[in-house]
Parts: C-alpha cells; structure tokens; sequence
C-alpha cells in the first residue's frame, strides 16, 4: 500500500523534473526546493544527527510517528545543493510504513538525472542520506516483526 | 624566485597533445582546473605506455632474453632522467615509488624507525598534506617522539621566526612542502633546510606540487630526502621517486622484503642488494617508469621556466579576474606562489560551487585538499581551487568567471 505511496510521489518528482532540460535548470529546482523546507527544531542539530560522508553538515532526524517513519533535516545554511536533494528524499519517504521505506527503490533518481549524484561523493552525499534513511526504517521494520 | 610574465609557447598546439582535453562535459567544452590533483597526459606518455605492452612487455633485470633487456634499458634510463630533473649526484639516489605519499612513508619507516627515538623531535608545517603528517604521527606513536609544528600567517606564508624557535638539540628531522598544495605558497625550503641542518636534522622535502612548476636541483638546495610523484607533472599515476643522499640511502634498512631487493636468500640469513635496489622490493610499476621519461622529456622539451612563465600569466590573469567577484575571497596570499587559487564566497558552500561549475564544464577541487589542519587554521571547512598548467588559457579563465557568476546568481 504504501510502496505504492512512494512510487507515486517518485512519478510526481520525475514529472516536475521534465520541465527542465538543461541540468542546471534542474539544479535551480533543487536548490529553490531546498529553501521550502521547514525547519528543523534546534534540539536535533546534534552530531549524532550529521550525515557521514558529506562534503557539507547536514542533520537529519528519524522518529516514529505511530505506525510511519518521520524524518526532519537540515543544513549549514550554505549547502544548498544537499538541502534540496534531503528535502525531494524527505518528500518522498517521510510518513510512510518503514517497511515501505526500507524496501523502496528510488528510480526517481536516475530519471531526473541524479545518479551522478549518488555514486560520487562530492554532491551532499545523497548515497549517504539515503542510507541513514534506510538503515532506521529497517530497525524499526525488525522491531515490528520481532514484537 | 624571479617572476617571468613572458608567454612565448604555442598553447593551442601543446592542447593538441593532450587528448582528453578535446571532449564536451554537460554540453560545453570541458575546462580542466584540477592540475594540482592531477594533470592530464600528453600523447607521448599514453603512446609509450601502448608501445610497451604492445612491442617489450616483460618482467626487469632477471631476464636474459631481448624483450628483457629493452623493458630494463627503458626502465633505467627513466631513472638517469629523473636524475637529471632533478640534478642528483648519483643515480643509484633515484628510488621508483608509487608516489610521494609512499616515499615519505618509506623515509618515516625506515630512516625514522632506525634512527629516531623517544623525545626526539620532527618538524613539520601547518600546511602540510595528510600525507606528510599522518607517516610521522604514526613514527611518534611507535617510537615516543615528539611532533612539531611551523605555523602560517594569514597570507599563506610560513612563519620562520617561529621555525627558528621550534629548532632544538633534539630535532632530528625536517619533513616539508616546498608547495602548498591548497595554496600555492612556494616555501623558503633553502633557508628551512639550512636551520635545519646547522641543529643536526635531517631534511625531507614534500615535492609533490613544486616538481611540475620549479627547477628543481637537490644539490643546490641540500636536502636529504626530496620525494615527487609523476602523475602531478604530466605522468602516469601510481608512479613517484624518491631522491635520498646516498650516504643516507646506504644506512638505512629496507622497506619491504622481496624479490629483487636480495642480494641472497638463505633461510638462516638474508643479504641485500645495494641501491637504488634496496628500496624496490617485488617487480615494480615498470610501464609507468618508462612512460614517465616521456613525461620529462614533455616538459624538458618546452622549458621549465617557459612552462613556469605561462602559468605566472595565468595566475596573474585569475587572481585580477577572480578578486573581482564580490564577495569571493582568494585564501593564500604569498608573495611567492606557485598557480594555484583557492578561494571561497560569502554565504555559499565550497560544495555547492563546484557542482554548478562541473555542471558548466568546468573541473575544479571543492573541499580540505588533504591539508585539514590548515584549513582550521583558516577557520575553513574548506575552498573551492581552481590550479593551472600549461595547457590552460585565459579564455579559459574568463569561463570560470562567468561560472562563477552563474554560481552567484543561482544561490543567492
């Protein structure tokens, strides 16, 4: 059910994502998306909440909300580039079933021309981000079925 | 160190030598700002290294038999080269390394393992690579010495009083960057390597950056050790050499064990073989030694200091250009530098500026450049550096402008 939640909100983002030829139109998209996220409250700016492996500090929070992931974040005002790309990954994720999330496959990535993105280590690790993202859906996913 | 701002090289036929610049990146002719990292490779090296597989592939110096001797007499004669960039007194004072990373390591592992002890003291400077930091951190571990630091100005530059201060009787080693890799300050090295040796110390130079734009005379300068990799100066990657005085070279122990490093094995005792040999245990990047000659020969051909007079306009051209971008700040400021800009915008991420660049086909470094300490002497989580060679234009340069503008005016 909610997988296909996540697969219609990944179509949504390669629909939007079509309108833009050039690739840095596309980066505008990103950044412009980036500006639109809420913040995050300030309790959770803590290291703990750093995203490895990224070039620039982003937070990202992950909290259970009931029976659905809840994910928040931020970053150093600067990087705007990794705050839009954990704004279309919360987006996408957040308020799902974490077994949805742990399971998700984000084509949307490659289809808006992000991959680039992924395997390099130089754009907010957006691999990185995705993985802290999976990692506390799984748990949570193995608490469910361990209980 | 005289600044010539005469151009006299034919850039767009020396681009023609280099394949890979020839290319589009996201729709636009591909900028390469990224030299200090690596510089591309001119014809001539990537044809040598084709010839060798294809015409003389064999392994060195045990064979009797004709492809044998060819792959050693070029394997050799890459070595009388390097001897000659760098105006050693013997050849056997040329070790084949993997790179520089690897002869400083070799230097900390045998030189420092056999003769330095607890308390001893090694300098380093606080603009080092992680490289010429982390091998002697792991000698002062293991052996109980101590490790010292020369601190930078706000320019870029090396503070020599404070050096002067840091020298004691208990300093046994010098180990820097002749330049910053991150900056583009050329260092004093005659004058550290002269403190240094009037306390006794032995002195090993970081000359990674400094072999591709300087004339480099180990002699005239003095120093023990002078460690460099070929990939930085037109050259293959996974090659480097280390230059060490043979004196020196000659007491300190071997590396790593192996073939070719013996002069006999029995079980109950191994005897070793003399230099350079010593050092070269196991059948080395033999390809890539011979491809390295062509590399020399690249820029022996065109002229170290027409090559240095070229990249000077450059840096001369990107400091004006770029100095005028509000809000862009160049960090490092050395009278002396080599070309070489590091810089970063208020209120936008390193990060960020380079993937709106690459997206313009332009390639440059974003981030600590291996040299984090400096960085928080700057107060930096990092710059974005733009680095030239010989083959860049100002065309070229009047592009990373206009990309930097883009830049701007996207994020802000």
């Amino acid at each position: 059910m909610s997988l296909t939640t996540i697969n219609e909100k990944q179509d949504e983002v390669i629909e939007e994502f079509d309108l833009f030829d050039d690739q840095l139109d596309k980066t505008q998209y990103i950044i412009d998306l980036g500006k639109k996220l809420p913040p995050m409250p300030e309790q959770y700016r803590e290291d703990e909440n750093l995203i490895r492996g990224c070039q620039s500090k982003v937070w990202l929070h992950s909290e259970m909300q009931g029976d659905r992931v809840r994910f928040e974040a931020d970053s150093e005002p600067t990087a705007q580039i990794s705050k839009g790309l954990v704004s279309l990954l919360i987006r996408i994720l957040s308020g799902e079933e974490p077994q949805a999330v742990a399971n998700a496959e984000l084509y949307f990535i490659d289809k808006i021309g992000l991959s680039n993105l992924v395997t390099s280590r130089r754009a907010g690790g957006l691999a990185s981000m995705i993985q802290q993202m999976k990692q506390f859906a799984t748990q949570h996913s193995d608490q469910k079925t361990n209980a | 160190m005289q600044t010539i701002t005469q151009d006299i090289l034919d850039i767009e036929a020396i681009r023609r030598e280099f394949p890979v610049l020839d290319q589009n990146i996201n729709g636009r002719p591909l900028v390469y700002f990224d030299n200090a990292a690596t510089t591309q490779k001119p014809s001539s090296v990537i044809n040598a290294l084709t010839r060798y597989y294809e015409g003389y592939n064999a392994n060195i110096h045990r064979g009797i038999h004709h492809l044998a001797e060819k792959a050693t007499s070029a394997f050799e004669a890459t070595r009388k080269s390097l001897q000659r960039f760098l105006n050693a007194a013997h050849v056997e004072e040329i070790i084949f390394t993997y790179g520089t990373t690897d002869g400083i390591n070799l230097v900390a592992q045998t030189y420092g393992r056999r003769f330095l002890g607890e308390g001893d003291e090694i300098i380093i400077s606080a603009m080092e690579h992680h490289s010429n930091i982390v091998p002697w951190q792991m000698l002062c571990e293991e052996k109980g010495c101590v490790l010292k630091v020369i601190p930078v100005d706000d320019r870029g530059d090396l503070i020599l009083e404070e050096y002067e201060k840091l020298l004691t009787e208990r300093t046994r080693f010098v180990s820097v960057v002749y330049v910053s890799n991150a900056l583009g300050t050329i260092n004093p090295v005659k004058t550290i390597i002269d403190k240094a040796h009037a306390v006794g110390a032995k002195v090993l130079i970081d000359g990674a950056q400094a072999s591709s734009h300087l004339d480099i005379d180990v002699q005239a300068l003095d120093c023990d050790f002078f460690a460099l990799s070929a990939h930085k100066l037109y050259g293959p990657t996974g090659m480097g050499a280390l230059y060490g005085k043979q004196d020196i070279l000659n007491v300190m122990p071997p590396f790593r064990g192996g073939g070719e490093m013996i002069k006999e094995v029995t079980f109950e005792k191994t005897t070793y073989n003399d230099l350079p040999y010593k050092f070269e245990a196991g059948t080395p990047n033999i390809a890539d030694v011979i491809a390295t000659q062509n590399a020399l020969e690249f820029m022996e051909t065109l002229g170290k200091e027409n090559i240095a007079a070229h990249e000077n306009v450059l840096l001369d051209y990107a400091t004006d250009a770029l100095t005028s971008i509000e809000g862009l700040r160049i960090i490092g400021t050395a009278k002396e530098k080599v070309s070489v800009v590091s810089f970063v915008i208020d209120g936008i991420h390193h990060q960020d500026t380079g993937v709106i660049l690459d997206q313009q086909g332009i390639a440059v470094r974003t981030g600590h450049h291996c040299t984090q300490p400096l960085m928080r002497r700057f107060g930096l989580s990092g710059t974005t550096r733009a680095s030239f060679a010989v083959y860049n234009t100002k065309d070229e340069i009047d592009r990373l402008v206009q990309g930097l503008h883009r830049v701007k005016k996207m994020m802000l």
